[in-house]
């Protein structure tokens, strides 16, 4: 009896989580892996086959910006974390315990407004007529307008700005967890600076550091806002391509192709990033 | 000749000095051990000889030389943490050869070396375990081996025993002991654990409140404190408060506080007739029976309290104080509620002037 | 507030009595400022078991929402009259039109024609005409007076400054500007391809010239006003609006042709309410909601004197940019035959990616 209870409230419990999970996640994919199986053969009548993945071969342009997408996500992640450990390390292990949660505020604050905002607010910083080009000319230095907006470097810093918090939090919350004793023992036992930031801080510190990531690698490759609107003219995201096939091509057999692609090749990415680290997924995104 | 010295140090935090002009030597290959309460500036006094506190005033000594301008890292003192800070990601052989290729050893010498001190704690082979797969124990001499590997002028060692369950403690102390020995170091030792202190040190330093109160060898401290403080911090001791109320030739005799009055030993500190003391008596120089004129007192059997060798009786006086006797047999016969006799020798009753505290 | 209360009322007793709705619901789908507040609340006056629920969009993903619903969810959608052919055979998201219930005797007769030859399907006729627009150059005269057509937006005078939006317009203005024909290729894939190589190469050198791709209207306008951009390919009503605050943004139909396209009513295969879509329809094309819709949107209604019932300014500017060679030059956008859409989606892709 009580066992009976006992399982029909763990399944109550999880009814809305197994729902979510299969309705909005397995059920989706599945759909599109099936749809990116669809070959069109003429108006309205489809075959099963890879004809979509082969297309996707024989096109440059695709995997070329598939690649592209790819390794600026890697730069972006690289950035992101060369910004973010500073940040986080100061966080977890500088501030005063009172001064923390400001901080970690601080850094939420971007988060209260949507994507599709702040890329505006870079607009209005960055355009010729923006803020900052009209504040170094009146500074003197520079003599003319100038067009900060639509080229790689502003799509980079755009996007580690966006995604920069989701390296610090899981930093944070593993440096917080080291011991400062750890630390003085490295300085104690002879090791310098870089030493103990080398053998001690970034080993301890790896789960997080791989989990962040992990995350921001993701969040940038699947972003679609920053990169287009930054980018403008020369913007060249993978995930415009896959817009532009469901939306302007009415190509959704070539658009869920190219989802199912972009899942695996950064998942891809991940694998690869965790074998060299020696890490898990188990140790990293998923440690509790 | 002085391993560590100490030079009238001083450290402030804010208002709040720490460490109040400490000074003290080392002598070279001798087990030294600083104890007092939490909170006493211990802990403040051994960062500093660590270098990760920079004194305000004095100055600090290694083999004679001051460290003072050093960084940690450029120190040759090694210390074992209070949590002991074992690297996690690293494996036992990792933790002892780190320090090692930080010195900047040679990569072919460094497994021998590991190898050797591993040997010496009596944890061979263990090169390969991950720190979680250690024993409280091993971690411990881990620990030490990590410093040890590179013989430092001193090893500070910070509480390391406090982790550790009873029975292991015990065990830890003397085999403690036998690794300073065997290794021929100098070990700074800071505890708030008197019989930690006492057991193992070829001296102590009882800190109270940023000062030392008194220096020297366990059993000095032990059998003629300076102070009440020490005397009172220094192993068990029955304590009772009054006032003297005549002072004749270094005894004092004390009217207690509700009532009785009993002879004491004045300590070398200047105490006059009608101060308020404290008078300190160790529960092993009480005996059963009565005794001479203000060195016995009577009462009942308040309880027995069983603990092997270390067993007391616990005597409830006349006046309501509560007197530890000790009771070595545990054979007395004695039951609650007996009445009893206790004297002590005249010479064991010390009496200092009571802390305004 | 009135409005709104009434979807929310509306919201409720559709939550509450599946299916039966007390008020019908009107979902139009259209191009954002073509459901003036003013002409909504003037509907839901004279009709008041109608309720309006208006959704802005573009053609592209009219389709793609009509077509991910298999055309439910609305009741009236509003694509331009070349994408209902195609649109309608391939994923049939379309019903065909009763055109008893629509008076189009107050509609343009040539554009009624046109679009009717345009989405007839086995006899059926799926779209009538609402507004039309051109295509064309805006520019800044006081910077670039010398501005004629599609070539001027390659110009490296203009270094910088000028822009365009990466549709297929462009593809085709930049076509008809290098002196050839897209519509008469539209039936020879090779020679359009062709075309559309030169096309695009021409385009991709152009990119060192063009400032960004602009996106929507409110995008060129910023672009425009700020004079960061001072030559753009553009909407005519966009390039009419801005007329309005400057007075030296003038819209310049190439010397080419200026593009017609004409904005339509087409009945989604799944709309509820084709009865209230028709009211819409007919309401809408009266006279006095022409000049209301036209004040909003810019754009030409599809009624004989279309142009005379834009507001003055409006109408000042289309008087200033057309002359009447201009109007007997107009291209009109032919329906776009299978296959002819997929090459120039790649074109486009290219010229996105090119570095």
């Amino acid at each position: 009896m009580r066992s009976d209870t006992g399982k029909l409230s763990l399944i109550l419990l999880m009814a809305p989580f197994a729902l979510w999970i299969v309705l909005l996640i397995a059920l989706p994919q599945f759909g599109i892996g099936y749809v990116s199986l669809r070959e069109k053969v003429g108006p309205g009548e489809y075959e099963l086959g890879f004809a979509n993945y082969t297309a996707f071969l024989g096109e440059p342009i695709y995997w070329n910006t598939l690649l592209r997408t790819a390794w600026m996500s890697i730069l972006v992640t690289f950035l992101a974390l060369v910004v973010g450990f500073p940040v986080a390390y100061y966080i977890a292990k500088i501030a005063r315990k009172r001064a923390r949660a400001g901080l970690f505020l601080l850094c939420l604050i971007p988060l209260w407004v949507s994507d599709l905002v702040r890329a505006f607010g870079w607009i209005v910083l960055l355009r010729e007529t923006g803020i900052v080009s009209s504040s170094l000319q009146w500074m003197g230095v520079i003599s003319g307008p100038v067009e900060l907006l639509y080229n790689d470097i502003t799509v980079i810093i755009g996007l580690v700005y966006t995604v920069v918090l989701f390296m610090i939090v899981p930093l944070v919350s593993t440096l917080d967890g080291m011991d400062d004793a750890m630390l003085e023992a490295g300085y104690n036992l002879g090791g310098s600076r870089f030493t103990v930031f080398r053998r001690i801080i970034v080993p301890y510190a790896m789960p997080g550091l791989v989990a962040g990531c992990i995350i921001t690698f993701m969040l940038t490759a699947g972003s679609y806002l920053t990169p287009i609107l930054l980018g403008g003219k020369n913007s060249s995201w993978f995930t415009e391509q896959i817009y532009n096939q469901f939306i302007t091509r009415y190509n959704w057999e070539a658009g869920a192709t190219f989802g199912v692609l972009l899942l695996a090749f950064t998942s891809l990415v991940v694998w690869v990033g965790l074998r060299l680290t020696g890490q898990s997924l188990a140790t990293t995104v998923a440690k509790e | 000749m002085y391993d560590l010295r100490c030079e009238s140090v001083i450290k402030r935090f804010g208002n709040f000095t720490a460490v109040n002009g400490v000074s003290f030597g080392v002598p070279a290959g001798s087990f030294f051990s600083i104890l007092g309460p939490s909170g006493c500036g211990k802990t403040t006094l051994m960062r500093m000889i660590a270098g990760f506190e920079h004194p305000d005033a004095g100055d600090i000594l290694l083999k004679e030389n001051s460290v003072l301008n050093l960084a940690p890292n450029k120190r040759n003192v090694k210390m074992v943490f209070q949590h002991l800070a074992l690297f996690p990601m690293m494996n036992v052989g990792e933790n002892i050869a780190y320090g090692l290729r930080c010195r900047g050893d040679a990569k072919a010498g460094i497994g021998e070396k590991v190898r050797a001190v591993l040997d010496r704690v009596g944890l061979p082979g263990v090169e390969d375990k991950q720190i979680s797969q250690l024993s409280g124990g091993q971690k411990q001499r881990i620990a030490i081996a990590r410093c040890m590997v590179l013989e430092p002028d001193v090893l500070l060692l910070d509480e390391p025993l406090g982790a550790l369950d009873l029975k292991l403690r015990e065990h830890m102390k003397i085999e403690l002991k036998q690794l300073q020995h065997q290794f021929e170091t100098t070990f700074l030792y800071i505890t708030h654990d008197q019989s930690e202190a006492l057991v193992m040190s070829d001296n102590v330093a009882v800190m109270n409140a940023g000062r030392f109160e008194q220096i020297g060898p366990p059993r000095e401290l032990y059998d003629n404190p300076v102070s009440g403080f020490v005397a009172g911090f220094v192993g068990d001791t029955n304590r009772w408060e009054g006032r003297i109320d005549r002072l004749v030739d270094g005894t004092a005799r004390v009217a207690l506080n509700g009532g009785g009055s009993v002879l004491a030993k004045t300590g070398a500190n200047s105490l006059r007739e009608a101060s308020a003391v404290e008078v300190f008596v160790r529960p092993e120089a009480v005996a059963i029976g009565r005794g001479n004129d203000g060195a016995t007192l009577s009462g009942r059997v308040d309880s027995l309290l069983f603990n092997g060798a270390n067993s007391r009786i616990l005597v409830r006086t006349e006046t309501g104080k509560l007197v530890e006797v000790a009771d070595t047999s545990g054979a007395t016969g004695f039951n609650e509620g007996d009445p009893i006799d206790i004297h002590w020798h005249a010479d064991r009753a010390l009496c200092f002037a009571r802390d305004a505290a | 507030m009135k409005a709104s209360l009434k979807l929310l009322l509306a919201g409720t007793a559709l939550s509450l009595v599946a299916g039966t709705v007390s008020a019908e619901t009107l979902r139009l789908m259209t191009w954002g400022s073509y459901a003036p507040e003013e002409l909504i609340n003037k509907f839901e006056e004279e009709y008041p078991d109608i309720v309006v629920e208006v959704t802005f969009s573009n053609n592209e993903e009219m389709i793609a929402k009509l077509r991910a619903t298999g055309g439910s969810g609305y009741d009236l959608a509003q694509p331009s009259h070349d994408r209902i052919f195609s649109a309608q055979q391939e994923y049939n998201i379309y019903k065909p039109l009763d055109l008893s219930q629509i008076d189009t005797s107050v509609m343009s007769e040539n554009l009624l024609e046109g679009v009717k030859a345009n989405t007839t399907i086995d006899g059926e006729v799926y779209a009538v005409p609402h507004q039309w627009g051109t295509s064309g150059i805006m520019t800044n005269k006081s910077v670039a007076p010398d501005v004629t057509g599609w070539n001027d937006l390659c110009d490296p005078a203009y270094e910088g400054k000028t822009s365009m939006r990466l549709r297929r317009t462009i593809l085709l203005g930049t076509a008809f500007g290098m002196g050839m024909d897209p519509f008469a290729l539209y039936d020879d894939p090779e020679a359009y391809q062709d075309m559309l190589d030169q096309v695009t190469e021409k385009l991709i050198d152009c990119k060192s010239v063009i400032k960004t791709y602009w996106t929507g209207g409110d995008d060129l306008a910023a672009l425009m006003l700020s004079g960061e951009v001072v030559v753009s390919e553009t909407w005519d009503s966009t390039a009419y609006k801005l007329f309005g605050e400057n007075p030296d943004i003038v819209f310049v139909p190439p010397e080419t042709g200026a593009l017609a396209w004409i904005d339509t009513f087409a009945i989604p295969r799944g709309g509820e309410a084709d009865d209230a879509a028709y009211k819409w329809i007919n309401f809408v094309m009266r006279p006095e909601n022409v000049e209301i819709m036209s004040a909003s949107t810019g754009a030409i209604a599809a009624v004989p004197n279309g142009i005379d019932l834009l507001p003055e300014d409006k109408r000042a500017a289309v008087q200033a940019a057309f002359e009447d060679t201009d109007l007997e030059n107009l291209k009109f956008f032919a329906n776009i035959p299978a296959g002819i859409e997929d090459m120039e989606g790649l074109a486009l892709e290219r010229i996105q990616a090119a570095q």
